[in-house]
Parts: C-alpha cells; structure tokens; sequence
C-alpha cells in the first residue's frame, strides 16, 4: 500500500496527449477483465437479491423473479449489525486518523531533513502490513486474554473485578479495527504532509501566526486532501469486515457485523438472496458516499 | 526558550510510542514461533526453541497452505501487473473520452469492501456454474489487485518524461525498440513496486479468497482462520514471521542500496 | 578530420499548416534552407517555432502541407525513418544508459558498424572522451548539451535541429557554446537549424535568420539585412530597438516620400519603405540617432525632431541609453556609444534629435495601437 501513495512529483514536459488506435489495445484487456469481474458480479449481487426460494422449497436453490423481501428482511432485522458496523466504522476512523495524523506529520515534516530515516520510519510504520493480518489480530486476542498477564496487570493497576474483561467487547473490536487500518489512513496523510511546501507555514509564521493558528489556517487545510482520502479508504473497508467482530477473533456475542451476516448467510446457511441484499446495501451507502466525494473534488485525483 | 525545546520533544516522543504500538503483535507473533508449545494451541510460553523453524513442514497441512499460497500469488501478481502496467501507461499518455469513467472503475474496487466483492464473485461463479477452485481464486485475485498496479505504475509513468521517448524515435528506434530499451527500463522500479504489492495484497487476502474457494482450495490465511478457533499453531507464527523478515529485508535494502547509489552518483560530479 | 557527409541536405518547407484542437499553432508556412547552411528560426513563446521543428523532426504531423528533404517527400515518413536528428531544449540524455551508449544510441538503432569507437570519435571532438563511462546525472548542463550534440551528430544527419539548445546554460557557457557550435557546424558542413528565442544568439550565429510570429514567417533574410531594414513593425521591435513614427504620406519626391508628426518632417528613401501611399511608420535604430543641445541646421539628408527634453538616462558599460520626450511626438531612444567621453547632460535638459533619412525605414504594416 505504501508504494501505491508515493509521491513522486510528475515532470512532464508539456507534449500534449496522444490519441491513436493502441490506446484501446493498451486499455481494452484490463477493462475488459473489469467489467467482467467487478462489474457483472456487483450486478449478479443485484439480480440474486431479489431472488426468491424456490417451490420446492430446496435449500439454496433459488428461482429468478423480482422478490424484494430479502432487502425488508435484512434492512429490519440486521438492523442492529448495520447500525454497529457504520457506528465501529465511524469511531475507528476518528480513532485512527487521531493517532495517525501526528504520526505523519513527524515522519513526513520533521523528519525530511534525514531523508534515508525518514523512509527507514515509514517502512516500520507499514511494517505491520507484512505480517498475516489474521495473525496480528489473533496476536492482540491473545494479549487481551481474559486470563493473560496484561489484562492482570491492567486489572490490578485499575482495582478492577477479576470478571471484567476486554476480549468480545465492543471496545476490542475497535481496537483491532483501528489498528488494522492505522496503515489506509497513514499513508495517504503521510503523502499529503510530505508533498506540503514548508515555506507556507514560515510565512505564516512570519505574519505573526501562533504555532497552533498555523495548524489550524494553514496545515490543516492544505493537507485536507490527504485527511479525505485517507478517511474514505479507512471507513468505508471496516464498514464489510467481520474478522476483527468474530467470535474466533476479537467479538463477542453483541459485536457482529455486517461481514459476519453476509459471510453466515452465504457460506452456511445459503441465503444467497439475503447475503446479496445486504452486500447490495452496503454498497449503496459506499457508492453515495464516493459519490458525494467524487462531485466535490473530480476523478482526476482518485488513483 | 526552555518550553520551545521540551514542546519539540512532543512529537518525536508520541511517534516513538506509536511506532512502539504499531509493532507489538508482530514481536508478539515472532516471539511465540520460538514459543514451545505443544500441540495446537500456542497461548502460553512454554519455553523456548527453534524446533518449529526448523521442522516447519511437521504438519504437512501448513506447507500445503503455503505452496497453494505462493502458486495462487504469483499466477495472479503476474497477470494483474501485465494488464495494470499497459492501463497505467495508457492513463497518463494518451487522451481519451471516458476518462473519468476509467479511473472510476479503477478506484471503486479498492473502495469496495471485501465482503461485497467476495460475494458478489462467488454469486457470478455461481451463476455461471463454473464451480470454485484454484482457477476462481486466481482470477478474483487478479482482479483486485489490479486497481493497485495501476495506481503504483501510474505515479512511475508521471516522473517519465516523454521527450525521452520522442529522442528515441528521432534517433532511429521504431516503437518496438523504443519501448524495451527505453520506456520499460525506466518503468521497471515501479513495476517491480506493483508486482511486489499485488504479491502481498494476494498472498495475505483473506474474506475473497474464502468466498471464492469452495472448500478444495486452502491457502495460508485460509488455513489461520480455519485454526483460529481450535489453536493455531506455532508453526503458521514461523511462516508468517519468515515472510515479515524476507519482505523486510527486500524493503530496507532496497532503499538503502538507491541511496548507497544516489551518493555513489553524485560524489563523481 | 573525419569525413562527414560533404554537405546537408536542402530543407524545404511548402504551405505546412498544423492545427491543434484549440488553437491554430501555424497558419502557412513556406521556408527553403539551402544544404550546408547554419539557419536560425526566430520568434517570441507561442510562435510555432517549436511546432515547426517537431514536424521537420517527424514527432507531429502537419494539417496539411508538405515536407521535403533533398527533394524527397517526408511529409509522412516516420522520425525513426528520417535522416534528421535533433539536440533537444532538456537535452534529453538517456539517465539508464552510460554517456558513450547514449551517444552510441542511434548508431545501433541503425546497425552501424564499430558504434562504440564512432561513439567515442563523437565524443572527443566535443572534448567529452574522458566521461564515457559516466551517467547523464553525473555531468554539467554544458556537459550534457555538448553529449547531446555529440549524439546528433554521430549519425551524420542530412539535416540537424537544435531546440533552443543553449537556454539552460549561465551566460558565459552559453557564449562559448555559441562558438563553439558555429564551429563545428562550419567544420562538418551539415544543415543546421536553430531554433531560439534569442536574438542576439540568432544574428551571432545564423547565415540565414527567419522571424516567425502567430504562425508565420514574418521576414527572411540574412542577419544584417533583417537588422538594418525591418520591414514589418514585430520584426523592428523583436529584432533589436527601434523608434518608430507614423504619419500619413505627405510628400514624396522621386526618391523618398515623408511623413511629417508634429511639424517635424520625417523622411526615408522609397528604396527602404515598403509601402508608398497611406498611414505609414518609419523608424530608426536608436545607435543611428544623435542628440543636440542647439538647434542642428536643416538638411535634407537629415531627419531633425525636437525640441524635446531628457526624460532618463542609464548606463550600460557599453553604451549611454538617454530617453527624450518630444511634445506631440513621444519618445525617442538614443544609444551613444561609450568612449570615453559622455556629454555633461542633465535631466530634463532641452535637446534635438537627428538621424540621417538614409538610416530610416518604412514598415508595411503599423504599430499595434496605431491602426486605422
């Protein structure tokens, strides 16, 4: 991911863009392959949404037809995992970009003058990215271990209950989310910091702007860009994830989440409509949202 | 003027916390593939030993794991940065309509969770009646990290002057030779960035390889989450702790050979 | 020496016209280089000047017109195909390849024999020979210029394009660059074209010198020729200074006509005026203009303004610039060279201005500002 937000300053000479036939020869496979296999399966998510079982009443078998009871069923009754998933997004999204943006801005700032420790940091900064995520957040179930030493030393140090626990609450499965995803909201800040012109804010700073007014007037609304991309790329993948609220992993019996209902629905009990109409959902809220994002600011700076 | 030097102090102190944060379960996970445990479970230090580093394979079934893993990853890193790098190129060289609909559709799959892209694959497989396996894996892989070659190639393409090119052809080289002597070797750094990338994104993918294997097909993440509720042994800690190491490696040296050679560059000015 | 191609070859270009999706970039352009001639295409930004290369160099495609090299029809030959090479503005040194594979390049494109000792004979003649084994980024911009020229050259071109060439280089390099360039292009006998911005490079170094404007050759000639008589209003501004009077033609004997501005009558031969009736500007070249502090005699060969007064005068080393304003007239730049001697003046002081009638020139068109 890091490389995918480096930034490399463009340098072209100013030849206009050329047009000509090998455009589509250079273009047509990976779109092609796109619109295969992205785009029809969100439109076959679409289509077994409104399934309906079919008469013989066979599980996972399903008849074609225009069944719109799927979506009344998962819209009220995954109500709550819905609400929890955009509410844990939410939360660990402002968690993360809390912890990341001061992060950055060292690396990205105050390290500049150390060109070699800067990109030295940033690799340990995305180092947790090398390492199987499945296996990082096992490696914090284990350390919240209702019965481990770090929850003992916690339990001592806040004269707690030896029956409290932190493991299949909501505040683990936060926990594991932010730093899941510490790394998406990163490095876009990291781009945007390391991009920002230091003469701005010594001008600032020369019109008698406080340290924190430069902050506020100045960074801030120059990084903006970076603050937005790295939100939308950190909220809207914790919104689908159900490894982190699994019971196996870091949730608990009130922690599932839109994932875990898509994943039980169609891996075990073979509701395909339903898995599909909540997919279906949670891609509608994605797309208003990128929606809203892509009218405010264009495409050109998407990738 | 004492309150300005403590105040700079801040920001480095709170990095170094962070960056402490950050890397605690990969000690963690490195620290317990020494851990000898016995049997499955690996929750409790028991002792220390390189038994499981060195007889990874005991239990044939990570190994498996592994290979079907490292197949998977390169077949699939392979074809997403052949057809990444020719849409890269095209992006930032050429003029087209439909532009924004272009990068549109490269953006939306990294946006898009990966319940709703696993799900929606394993839907059109089935719709189509193919089946899952190694070749629905395979092309599921390809096909988000696609979006991730392109992006990496593209900021490579940008730094590409094209007059490099255009002296190409005014010295002679027809457009096959100006592309293997120069474009491609100049693109080869970022190339090799999103080939390295996808191989990653693909080899620890998780929620769309397990929609998209049907059951016959099990890779390393795979296998974890399988174990995770009986005990994962120490032995996927090793696997996992080998690939931090190597991908480490390959990164630091990296950077410190460009910047061994930057100063070997300059020095001779 | 070694043996180059004897000559270049002739460069002509009839009716090119290029037109981009927003703007027309040339509108009609007709040129004719003779082989073994050093030709300098001038012109302000935004004149088409570098479009007209690029499509002598094959990397555009002209709208409609043609391009002929030798005789043959190039207009749609690919550049890889065409016997033309060019010293790019960036100089455009390939930073994955050492110096000597750089200059090598072309040579092996071609399948030329022996590439790497050509190479290397291209390299000592720009004194570069102990750098092969370098890279572009280790080498100075007059370094790189001079690679760059070496691995044009290299292949013996029929017709060699320099691109503003020496635009990156501090003052100093670049008039030694010059130079040098005019000496190697002498020595080798190729065609060269040089395309820059900068007068003073042009008339230095050019045998021949086009000014182009919006797309069009505006005046063709040698260097002196274009100096010393303009003949549109772009080219006595661009080319040089000029002062510049308009008036309606009032008078006109059998050799010259006159204008007369404010009562002065300003005369110029009909042999320097391109037009003869109407609205017409004259003007001089302010080395050519004098200035007098009592009222110079009247003469007919003469051209006498004034009085005016100082406005400003500045110091150059070479040359003392004074500015006077005239009533009714406007100002006048008069350069003096420097000798030694300066006239004690002061601001402000009442002077007269004269200039000799045979100095002046008639432009055909006028002035922005002062049309009908």
């Amino acid at each position: 991911m890091g490389i995918a937000f480096s930034s490399s300053a463009p340098k072209q000479s100013g030849s206009p863009l050329k047009s000509g036939k090998i455009v589509i020869a250079l273009m047509l496979p990976g779109l092609l392959y796109l619109g295969m296999f992205f785009m029809i399966p969100l439109v076959s998510l679409l289509v077994t949404s409104v399934e309906t079982p079919d008469a013989s009443g066979a599980i996972g078998m399903y008849q074609y037809s225009f069944d719109l009871s799927s979506y009344q069923h998962v819209i009220v009754d995954y109500a709550p995992q819905i609400g929890r998933s955009f509410g844990f997004a939410f939360v660990a999204t402002l968690i993360a970009l809390l912890i990341s943006y001061p992060l950055a801005y060292f690396v990205g700032i105050r390290l500049r003058s150390r060109p070699l420790i800067q990109k030295l940091t940033l690799t340990l900064v995305i180092a947790p990215f090398f390492i199987s995520f499945l296996l990082r957040t096992i490696a914090w179930k284990q350390i919240f271990a209702d019965d481990s030493a770090t929850m003992n030393f916690i339990r001592g140090l806040l004269h707690l209950d030896p029956s409290v626990h932190f493991l299949g609450t909501p505040g683990a499965v936060v926990w594991g989310l932010v730093y899941n995803f510490i790394p998406f909201m990163t490095l876009p800040l990291y781009t945007s910091l390391e991009r920002l012109d230091l003469r701005y804010l010594e001008a600032a700073g020369d019109l008698y702007a406080s340290p924190a007014a430069v902050f506020r007037k100045v960074t801030l609304p120059l990084t903006m860009p970076g603050v937005i991309s790295g939100t939308l790329l950190t909220f809207i993948p914790i919104t689908g994830d159900y490894v982190n609220a699994s019971r196996d992993f870091l949730g608990g019996p009130d922690t599932s989440m839109i994932g875990n209902m898509v994943q039980a629905d169609f891996l075990q009990n073979s509701d395909y409509p339903s898995a599909s109409a909540l997919s279906a959902v949670l891609m509608a809220v994605i797309l208003i949202i990128v929606g809203v994002y892509v009218k405010r600011t264009g495409t050109e700076d998407l990738l | 003027m004492r309150k300005l030097r403590l105040g700079r102090l801040v920001l480095p102190l709170y990095s170094v916390i962070a960056l402490v944060y950050l890397l605690i379960p990969i000690v963690y996970t490195i620290a317990f593939s020494f851990n000898d445990s016995k049997g499955r479970t690996n929750t409790i230090w028991q002792g220390f030993t390189v038994a499981k580093w060195l007889d990874v394979c005991a239990r044939p079934d990570i190994c498996s794991a592994v290979g079907t893993s490292l197949i998977i990853s390169a077949i699939s890193t392979l074809v997403a940065t052949v057809l990444g790098t020719a849409m890269a190129i095209a992006l930032v060289r050429y003029s087209f309509r439909a532009r924004s609909l272009v990068s549109l559709s490269l953006f939306l799959p990294m946006a898009t969770p990966e319940v709703v892209m696993g799900a929606g694959l394993a839907g059109l497989f089935f719709n189509l009646g193919t089946g899952y396996g190694y070749t629905t894996v395979i092309l599921a892989h390809i096909m988000f990290c696609l979006s991730f070659v392109v992006v990496t190639v593209k900021a490579r393409v940008q730094t590409l002057d094209p007059v490099l090119e255009e002296a190409g052809r005014d010295l002679y080289a027809n457009p096959t030779a100006v592309f293997w002597r120069i474009t491609f070797p100049l693109l080869l750094p970022g190339i090799v960035s999103g080939a390295l990338l996808s191989f990653a994104l693909s080899f620890d993918d998780f929620i769309i390889t397990y929609f998209n294997s049907g059951g016959s097909v099990t890779t390393f993440p795979m296998y974890i989450y399988i174990a995770a509720s009986k005990g994962v042994p120490a032995e996927a800690n090793v696997i996992a702790s080998a690939v931090f190491i190597l991908a480490i490696v390959i990164v630091l040296g990296t950077q410190v050979a460009s910047n061994i050679r930057q100063k070997r560059l300059l020095a001779v000015k | 020496m070694k043996e180059f191609v004897p000559a270049g070859a002739d460069l002509e270009l009839r009716g090119i016209r290029k037109e981009f999706p927003s703007f027309t970039a040339i509108e009609n352009l007709d040129l004719h280089i003779p082989a073994g001639e050093f030709f300098a295409l001038l012109g302000p930004s935004g004149c088409g000047k570098t479009t007209t290369l690029r499509i002598i160099a094959g990397l555009e495609e002209p709208t409609s017109g043609q391009v002929l090299l030798g005789g043959q029809d190039i207009t749609f030959t690919k550049p890889h195909e065409r016997p033309v090479n060019t010293v790019f503005q960036s100089y455009a040194l390939f930073p994955h390849m050492s110096i000597i594979e750089n200059v090598a390049f072309g040579l092996r494109r071609k399948k030329i024999a022996d590439p790497l000792a050509k190479a290397m004979d291209a390299l000592n003649m720009v004194e570069l020979g102990h750098v092969a084994e370098r890279r572009p980024q280790q080498l100075s911009g007059g370094q790189q210029q001079r690679v760059a020229l070496a691995r044009a050259l290299v292949n013996r071109p029929s017709l060699l394009l320099l691109d503003e060439p020496l635009g990156a280089l501090d003052l100093k390099l670049r008039r030694q660059m010059q130079i040098e360039l005019k000496a190697i292009q002498m020595e080798v006998g190729l065609t060269f074209l040089h395309v820059t911005h900068d007068q003073e490079e042009a008339m230095d170094m050019a045998d021949t010198v086009a000014v182009m404007n919006k797309g069009r050759i505006e005046q063709m000639g040698a260097p002196e020729a274009l100096y010393e008589r303009p003949k549109t209003a772009f080219v006595a501004k661009f080319l040089g200074q000029s002062n510049l009077f308009v008036g309606e033609i009032a008078d006109s004997s059998s050799d010259s006509l006159s204008i007369s501005v404010a009562g002065n009558r300003i005369s110029v031969p009909k042999a320097r005026a391109e037009k003869q009736a109407g609205k017409i500007a004259i003007g001089v070249r302010p080395e050519k203009v004098e200035f007098h502090r009592t009222e110079p005699a009247a003469a007919s060969h003469l051209n006498i303004l004034g009085p005016g007064s100082i406005r400003d005068i500045r110091f150059t080393g070479v040359s003392n610039q004074y500015l006077i304003e005239i009533p009714n007239v406007g100002e006048v730049t008069v350069f003096a060279q420097n000798v030694g001697i300066s006239p004690v003046i002061e601001l402000g002081e009442k002077v007269w201005v004269s200039f000799k009638v045979e100095h002046a020139f008639g432009l055909a068109d006028l002035p922005v500002g002062d049309e009908e």
